[in-house]
């Protein structure tokens, strides 16, 4: 729980967007704190990419209000787009091509007295490490470059707020890793807000400080990565966010049963079905001839592998181990929970 | 460029700016329509009987019919070929581009005359031969002239879509045991079926719109009966009853044309980019491809200006109307280019990005307007301005709104093509950077649309320097231009004085078609 001493930069409070009988987003309600980098992460058609687009001005919401630092921009004011202090970042970058990078870079720097923005432009290059290429045409770069001037044109005008709608997902996987870093670095040096989409977990969980998870346009946790990780509030979170095994149990004598032991149990009343969550990391899994599991598959990872067990009952387990131990399909084995902790999830 | 799986496309309230032109447009389209009706309406039945259903009004169906058709396919004939080694092959672009585009600087009744001059006794061929060579005329000559000069039409379409073809689809047929031939036949041309029933209705329209093509080379069709009646008789309903009909016969052509393309699937499937199209080294055929390319260009382009070159230096020095004649020429042209781009890029850009039910129908308008053959459109327009606005009966004005409108359509192609290189997403991130919607238009859009506006203007500046119908029923009296003087002495048998004139217009023609390759390339 934070403390409301700390300053909130985008409020979204009940929002709601329809395009016809869709509903995109649903009594979203929403705080970025300043200086934090909130990535929205969700599987596509979730609603975040118009999230985004309500926040920037680009659509009108349908119900519910938008507060940027403290001003009211949608709901009972409206604040058109190039009047809200934002810098923008898509996905297919939206360079403008028949300008050269300094110029695309400069674009937003109208009103400055020319020596200033020449000199912003070139901070702003320094700063994504683009200084030679100041003269070159956008189809003259690769896709990392113009995501930099990207990122770079969006920054000069000194925006309040920065929003990024899945900036990386143009480039390839090695390419991708190296810009997530340096994106963070960046954001996080200028200490700027920022609003951050995405349907990669892998990305969310290095980009942010916080986590808000959307689907179907409803927002279901927000939290730190290592929240979301280890408390997800609902199965939906704890399904979407890492690897899960949901072990169904029963609560009996203030204790959860199930095939695999006791766990503590939570306070639920006696006889609840619920679910458990495991995480692959949770479960030990050591060969034993007499074990009530048996090995179905194997998913080699690199520095570990992930197996799925089958139990007696025919629930399927997945557990993870060290790769010095690989073992074939049809090995028996048992699983030892690594400690009793456990996510419980009443079986609606 | 890969896009995210968005949701749902924005319905966005469209600002009022947009639709307005095109519900003018609309309105001067659709009114002198009615008035036409209105007129023929006026007929009495005996009559209505003897136009509608004698022997003659078949015979007229029956030639025009058969010239469209006829037209429709040598213009075909002509350009495949031609597109196919455009595309496909390693013969040098900008011959086959020159081949495929330039004879569009030479108006068809231009290219009859010169074929005129060139035959029969006296000709030029007879002073190059010896031997007098016999004129072309009827259903066969208006059918060879006009496919000569109305291939063009044809070979942009066809040029389009080859490009556009994905070699992967042929490269798939060959792994699945299709020889080269059968590969071809079987996943390229059925693409080719929208460029055909486009192009072929293209055509077919300009076919049908034609009067002093086939009126010098003695063919009768719906539009030179249009004309004869016009112009020779008191009775204007006979004319109206004529146009209504034409007009009626092109509306069919456009259903028709619809229910082709209507249902066809062809939008490439899958991801990643698209290659462009293989080309294949000719070898030993490059010869025989040469030889076909320059002997087109040379019957489209190089007989008509070495004909009138000709004839310009036997005759007498008659340069002396020419000025006059240009003047009319570009003050006409000049006005109409840039109204009807004006009146374009609302539309246009109205269509593209807020495209629904409304901006569809208003294009299907603006094109229905460009299909109606001039003359009708002409004679339509002619008793609105009588029956509501006399005073602006033969002026420049109504002229070149008319015109205008009737050759919007053309400005209308370029500007698409150019607004889908410049994507909304450009104007958002003008937004983003402080810059109102209007700004971000004028800042980013438009510097993109550029090569397309020059397009647009270029098309409809040639249009309307080779019109002919519009200028000769709706201009002021005295009031000339260099088509109207061609087609006045070449009727008349004085080619000496028709040269000077026609070489004026193929100069001028010629000048714009430069511009159309030039901002071709500039994309």
């Amino acid at each position: 729980m934070r403390e409301n001493s700390v300053a909130v930069g985008v409020r979204l409070h009940n929002v709601t967007k329809r395009y016809g009988s869709v509903e995109a987003v649903r009594n979203l309600t929403l705080e970025v704190y300043e200086g934090e980098l909130l990535v929205l992460l969700g599987p596509s058609g979730c609603g975040k990419t118009t999230t985004l687009r309500l926040v920037a001005g680009l659509e009108r919401p349908d119900a519910g209000e938008i507060e940027l630092f403290g001003q009211v921009v949608s709901g009972s004011r409206w604040v058109p787009p190039e009047a809200r202090g934002i810098g923008l970042v898509f996905q297919d970058y939206a360079l403008f091509p028949h300008l050269r990078v300094a110029e695309n870079v400069a674009f937003g720097l109208r009103g400055w007295r020319r020596r200033q923005a020449m000199e912003r432009v070139a901070e702003v290059l320094d700063l994504v490490g683009l200084s030679e290429c100041a003269d070159r045409y956008p189809h003259e770069l690769s896709g990392g470059e113009q995501q930099r001037v990207a990122l770079a044109r969006a920054l000069a005008p000194r925006p309040r707020l920065l929003l990024l709608d899945e900036p990386l997902s143009n480039l390839d996987a090695e390419l991708r890793k190296r810009m997530r870093a340096e994106l963070r670095r960046i954001v996080k040096g200028s200490g700027i807000t920022a609003l951050f989409v995405t349907h990669d977990q892998q990305e969310a969980f290095a980009l942010a400080d916080r986590i808000g998870v959307l689907s179907r346009g409803r927002l279901w946790q927000v939290g730190a990565p290592e929240e979301l990780y280890h408390a997800p509030a609902c199965r939906f979170v704890a399904d979407f966010i890492g690897e899960a095994t949901f072990l169904p149990g029963r609560v009996e004598a203030h204790a959860i049963l199930t095939e695999l032991g006791r766990f503590p149990g939570n306070g639920l009343p006696e006889g609840t079905r619920v679910e458990l969550m495991l995480r692959p990391s949770d479960l030990r899994l050591v060969p034993d001839p007499e074990g009530p599991g048996v090995v179905v598959d194997r998913h080699f990872r690199g520095a570990e592998s992930l197996y799925d067990v089958r139990l007696p009952s025919g629930v399927l387990v997945r557990a993870s181990l060290g790769e010095s131990q690989g073992l074939p399909p049809g090995t028996r084995v048992r699983l030892e929970p690594v400690s009793h902790r456990a996510v419980v999830f009443p079986v609606e | 460029m890969q896009a995210a799986a968005r949701e749902a496309p924005p319905r966005k309230p469209v600002p009022w700016l947009l639709p307005a032109p095109a519900v003018l447009v609309a309105a001067g389209i659709f009114a002198p329509l009615a008035y036409l009706i209105l007129r023929a309406l006026e007929a009495e039945p005996s009559m209505l009987r003897e136009v509608v259903l004698s022997p003659r009004n078949a015979l007229l169906l029956w030639n025009t019919l058969l010239l469209a058709g006829g037209t429709v396919g040598g213009s075909f004939l002509l350009a495949f070929p031609l597109a196919l080694l455009d595309v496909r092959s390693d013969l040098p672009p900008l011959l086959t581009t020159l081949v495929g585009t330039l004879p569009l600087a030479i108006p068809e009744y231009v290219g009859a005359y010169a074929f005129l001059a060139a035959t029969g006794p006296g000709g030029t061929l007879e002073a190059v031969l010896g031997v007098p060579v016999p004129r072309p005329s009827g259903y066969w000559g208006a059918t060879v002239v006009l496919s000569l000069f109305l291939y063009p039409y044809a070979f942009l379409n066809l040029r389009t879509a080859l490009r556009g073809v994905d070699p992967s689809l042929e490269e798939s047929a060959r792994s699945l045991g299709y020889g080269p031939w059968m590969a071809f036949s079987r996943s390229v041309l059925p693409q080719l079926k929208p460029a055909l029933s486009a192009g072929g209705l293209l055509v077919a329209i300009h076919a049908l719109g034609d009067f002093a093509t086939v009126g010098l080379l003695r063919y009768e069709t719906y539009s030179s009966a249009i004309y004869l009646q016009y112009s020779a008789a008191f009775d204007r309903t006979y004319a109206a009853w004529l146009a209504l009909l034409l007009i009626g016969l092109v509306t069919g052509m456009l259903w028709g044309e619809a229910r082709v393309v209507r249902g066809l699937r062809l939008a490439r499937t899958g991801i990643g980019a698209q290659r462009a199209p293989r080309r294949t080294p000719l070898g030993p055929w490059r010869w025989a491809a040469y030889g076909y390319a320059l002997g087109l260009g040379l019957a489209s382009v190089g007989v008509p200006v070495a004909v009138l070159g000709h004839w310009m230096l036997r005759g007498p020095g008659t340069e002396a109307g020419i000025a006059e004649a240009l003047t009319g020429t570009l003050r006409l042209a000049t006005p109409t280019a840039l109204l009807a781009v004006g009146l374009a890029l609302p539309i246009t850009y109205w269509s593209v990005r807020y495209p629904s039910t409304a901006s569809t129908a208003a294009e299907r308008v603006v094109y229905f307007g460009y299909a109606i053959p001039p003359l009708a459109f002409a004679l339509a327009v002619i008793f609105f301005a009588l029956r509501t606005a006399p005073a602006l009966y033969q002026t420049l004005l109504l002229l070149v709104v008319a015109a205008s409108l009737h050759f919007l359509s053309e400005a209308i192609g370029p500007l698409r093509a150019a607004l889908y290189q410049a994507p909304p997403r450009l104007e958002e991130a003008a937004r983003s950077l402080g810059y109102g919607p209007l700004s971000a238009f004028f800042r980013v859009t438009l510097p993109l649309l550029r090569p397309g506006l020059l397009a647009g203007l270029a098309l409809v500046f040639l249009s309307a320097a080779k019109d002919l119908a519009l200028t000769t029923l709706l201009s002021p009296p005295g009031y000339t231009t260099l088509a109207v003087r061609v087609w006045g002495y070449a009727s008349d048998a004085m080619f000496e004085r028709a040269a000077p004139h026609g070489l004026a217009m193929i100069g001028l023609g010629a000048a714009a078609v430069g511009v159309l390759i030039q901002t071709e390339r500039a994309r």
